[in-house]
């Protein structure tokens, strides 16, 4: 699979590098060269300074051959526009996106984008933690 | 009527300066409480502290009644968020956002906001007006179909001198709706008149025939 990042933070890297362990070719894009630092050595993947909102960086990174977009970038709004630029504009097949804001998440749900919210997920995940002990 | 500015920078603030000597119902939602309380100070109580794209806060603000909102924040990204929520979770009727960077707007038209405005590309089209030399001056965009009204100057050099209006490769989709000569008053242009140097077209053009349009008046 043909995978472009948007967002080169703790998720992001994280996720750059599982994906590449497995084969799949990957593309991370993040505005400040410096967060490619939390890429591993290991990393065979293509990382590219740019703003994941703006459609000439990601056409720059190859978003006209991906097969999916996965927006991990620290701002909700950020994510949104990113991931919705992939979904409506390029036609980007499986497109994912964060959203911290749980109601926020709601709404973009309503409107067919495939959106986390890391927020919920933590709370579901640490309250179920509880509960078997 | 009721207006929701969010972002309350230069464009927010005039504007809701503008909006309430015109006797509407304005609100300001800023997310620095300085300059919240600057505002305050200046114009009255108009300015809820919070973040426009929050859910909750647009709920403070009571925008289920709003009639209009407008973001005019500096970040393009929260520009189209604030006005989807209002759209998609407040039912407003109609949303504009400022657009930073004028490569968004068609972005933004398909992604569903009703109106923007690109500050940018307006400072830009006024500039070009009044430069002499400018052959192509974009007078009106309309909605429809990226459709625009255009002022075409045929320049001494152009091939088009001498022609017949007939004779002209205009596209086919394109109208050539008044001829403007000096010291004379606009006529409409008829298949035989011939075209002189320093004549004025205004024209209603489809976006991707603008090319073709100045290639016939003006030449390459």
């Amino acid at each position: 699979m043909n995978v472009l990042i948007v967002g080169c933070g703790r998720v992001g890297a994280q996720l750059a590098a599982l994906m590449d362990a497995e084969g799949h070719k990957v593309t991370i894009l993040d505005i400040t060269a410096n967060s490619f630092r939390r890429l591993p050595s290991t990393f065979g993947g293509t990382a590219i300074v740019g703003d994941g909102t703006d459609d000439s960086s990601l056409r720059k990174a190859g978003i006209e051959r991906a097969d999916a977009l996965v927006a991990v970038t620290q701002g909700d709004n950020r994510n949104v526009m990113s991931a919705q630029i992939a979904k409506h504009i390029f036609n980007v097949p499986k497109v994912i996106c964060r959203i911290y804001d749980p109601l926020r998440k709601d709404i973009y749900d309503t409107l067919g984008l495939d959106a986390v919210s890391p927020t919920t997920v933590f709370a579901q995940l640490l309250k179920s933690r509880l509960e078997s002990t | 009527m009721y207006i929701i500015v969010v972002g309350g920078g230069k464009v927010g603030y005039s504007l809701c300066k503008a909006l309430l000597d015109e006797g509407h119902e304005v609100l300001i939602i800023e997310r620095d409480p300085s300059r919240c309380e600057q505002i305050n100070e200046d114009i009255g109580a108009v300015c809820l502290r919070g973040d426009g794209a929050e859910t909750s806060t647009l709920a403070d603000a009571g925008t289920a009644r709003a009639d209009m909102v407008v973001a005019t924040t500096n970040g393009d990204e929260d520009n189209l968020v604030v006005c989807q929520v209002a759209k998609h979770k407040f039912s407003v009727p109609r949303t504009i956002a400022l657009v930073n960077n004028p490569k968004n707007e068609t972005i933004f038209k398909k992604l569903g906001i009703d109106c923007t405005v690109s500050a940018t590309t307006l400072i830009l089209e006024h500039i070009q007006e009044e430069v002499p030399t400018h052959v192509l001056v974009h007078l009106l965009k309309m909605e429809q179909q990226g459709m625009q009204v255009v002022e075409v100057k045929v320049p001494p050099h152009s091939p088009a001198i001498g022609k017949r209006i007939e004779e002209l490769p205009i596209p086919a989709t394109t109208l050539l709706s008044a001829l403007i000569r000096k010291d004379t008053a606009p006529v409409l242009p008829k298949p035989n008149m011939v075209v002189n140097a320093g004549d004025k077209f205004i024209a209603v053009v489809i976006g991707e025939m603008e090319e073709q349009l100045r290639a016939a008046l003006v030449g390459a």
